[in-house]
């Protein structure tokens, strides 16, 4: 009689080069920036352009005095608290949108609106019609992002699989495992895609909000060294709070998306 | 566990605004414990009779009884697996906690060394045993299979023939098992029903009145010639 061997696949080991060269490889690019920065710096004009190091000493002695700290700790709170409303409310509207017909007629053109509204008019008249406030500031903000977050969970919600809807149906899933185990683990890719842009959006527009309208912030200081067009005070606060952004993104962003798509055979 | 169906007819509304029949007049029961068989050319309604039977498609004319508060454990053609949970977590989402009867059917399609794996990494002959294990871990009191067995080897496909009959048999489940295979109709089923050719009309039913075990080649060989020849008779 023939024999039987049925084994399961083994995924095979992914090339990966090591994390050393890895990192290496990513940190190359910023030191060429560095380094051309030096570089230009004089040609420029200490005025227009100071050096790294004069823009690290700016740096310390705001970091010492405890205004960049503050600084990048209330800009911190208004992006987490505009970024988690746009979420929820994107989310919630998205996912309604995609299964309802009504609710994606009643709410389309509002979306078109909104995603080709600059984010200008949208601040300038909530500060105007809600008034210099934090919830204007917030709520303007996380109207900008939340467009985007809708229907980028639309079309995940267009797409979700009909087979194991109907899996799911024929075993009398009850409502609550069939969110958890069946819907939003389709949904993860695009809330993952939605996270990403809407981090960097919601960081970009806060300091414009914080510029027009707030004492305070990384985007206020930016307003003042404006005002005295002084570049290594701008520098000063503007490349720590992108070097905040970027450990947010490389410490929660991308090992959240590395979780939950740890089931995918060879992920990249 | 009794169902009735009495499909009047089921039609389907093409993207072009046409409608095309697909079933036209099936009727029969299944009575509890009883496997049923069903035969048919392909694209005859076969899957669409299951998904009418399965709650999954109400737009039909005609009747469908089944008692209240029963449970159907379903293979589709294709697993249909979770990709995102292990095998084990599939098996429990829709089995409840029921521990040993788990363990049990786990053992019998020999899933236990593949329990942690996630579907993408089998291969689709375990796949599919994972969807049986499914179906079988919601003890059913009706179970409706889809060309279970198809794409696998010989042997394997037998093996999971006598599981799918050792469960019946001790859970007194009632099986509808739609194949284009005969053999594997007769020593499965305790009646057969085919259908015709699109759209697809209910031409014979035949109770198999020898017990599974007294079933010799001949026998076979002789119902198979029977419903063969009421297939070709009927357009099949």
């Amino acid at each position: 009689m023939r024999k039987l061997i049925i084994k399961a696949i083994k995924p095979a080991p992914v090339w990966r080069p090591g994390k050393t060269r890895d990192l290496l490889l990513r940190l190359m690019p910023l030191a060429l920036l560095l380094l051309l920065w030096q570089w230009l710096s004089p040609m420029a004009g200490a005025r227009a352009l100071p050096s790294p190091l004069a823009v690290l000493s700016v740096m310390g002695a705001e970091a010492r005095s405890g205004r960049l700290l503050f600084a990048l700790a209330v800009t911190l709170a208004r992006v987490a608290a505009s970024f988690a409303l746009a979420m929820v409310l994107g989310t919630v509207l998205g996912i309604a949108m995609g299964r309802n017909k009504t609710i994606d007629r009643l709410f389309d053109p509002l979306l078109v609106v909104l995603l080709n509204l600059p984010a200008l008019v949208v601040i300038v008249l909530a500060y105007i019609w809600i008034g210099l406030n934090e919830a204007a500031a917030i709520g303007a903000v996380a109207l900008n992002k939340l467009p985007n977050t809708a229907v980028t969970l639309r079309e995940g919600t267009r797409a979700l699989d009909k087979n194991l809807d109907e899996m799911a149906r024929v075993f009398c899933l009850p409502g609550g495992a069939k969110l958890r185990h069946v819907v939003l683990p389709q949904l993860v890719p695009y809330l993952a895609a939605a996270m990403r842009t809407g981090l960097s959006l919601v960081w970009k527009i806060v300091l414009i909000v914080e510029l027009l309208g707030r004492s305070n912030g990384v985007g206020f200081e930016i307003g003042t060294a404006f005002q005295l067009f002084d570049v290594a005070r701008l520098l000063a606060y503007a490349l720590p709070f992108v070097g905040l952004m970027l450990t947010i993104e490389a410490l929660i962003v991308q090992p959240f998306e590395r979780h939950i798509s740890r089931w995918r055979p060879h992920a990249a | 566990m009794r169902l009735e169906v009495a499909i009047v007819r089921k039609a389907l509304r093409t993207a072009a605004g046409q409608t095309r029949d697909i079933l036209h007049g099936v009727s029969f029961s299944l009575r509890q414990g009883e496997i049923c068989a069903c035969l048919g050319p392909s694209g005859c309604g076969k899957t669409t009779l299951l998904r009418i039977i399965a709650g999954l498609d109400a737009d039909f004319e005609g009747t469908l009884v089944l008692p209240e508060g029963y449970r159907t454990g379903m293979v589709f053609q294709e697993p249909r697996l979770l990709p995102w949970r292990s095998v084990a977590q599939n098996l429990r989402l829709v089995g409840g906690s029921s521990g040993n009867d788990l363990d049990e059917i786990v053992a019998a399609l020999q899933l236990s060394r593949h329990l942690d794996h996630f579907p993408g990494e089998l291969s689709l002959g375990l796949a599919r045993r994972v969807a049986i294990a499914r179906a079988f871990a919601v003890r059913p009191d009706l179970l409706l299979l889809d060309e279970p067995f198809v794409s696998l080897d010989a042997a394997l496909a037998s093996r999971l023939r006598e599981e799918l009959l050792a469960l019946v048999l001790k859970r007194k489940t009632s099986a509808l098992i739609v194949t284009h295979d005969i053999e594997e109709a007769i020593t499965i089923a305790d009646r057969i029903i085919v259908l015709s050719a699109a759209p697809g009309r209910l031409v014979a039913e035949r109770t198999i009145e020898t017990p599974r075990d007294a079933l010799t080649r001949a026998h076979i060989a002789k119902l198979k010639d029977t419903i063969l020849s009421v297939m070709t008779a009927s357009g099949a």
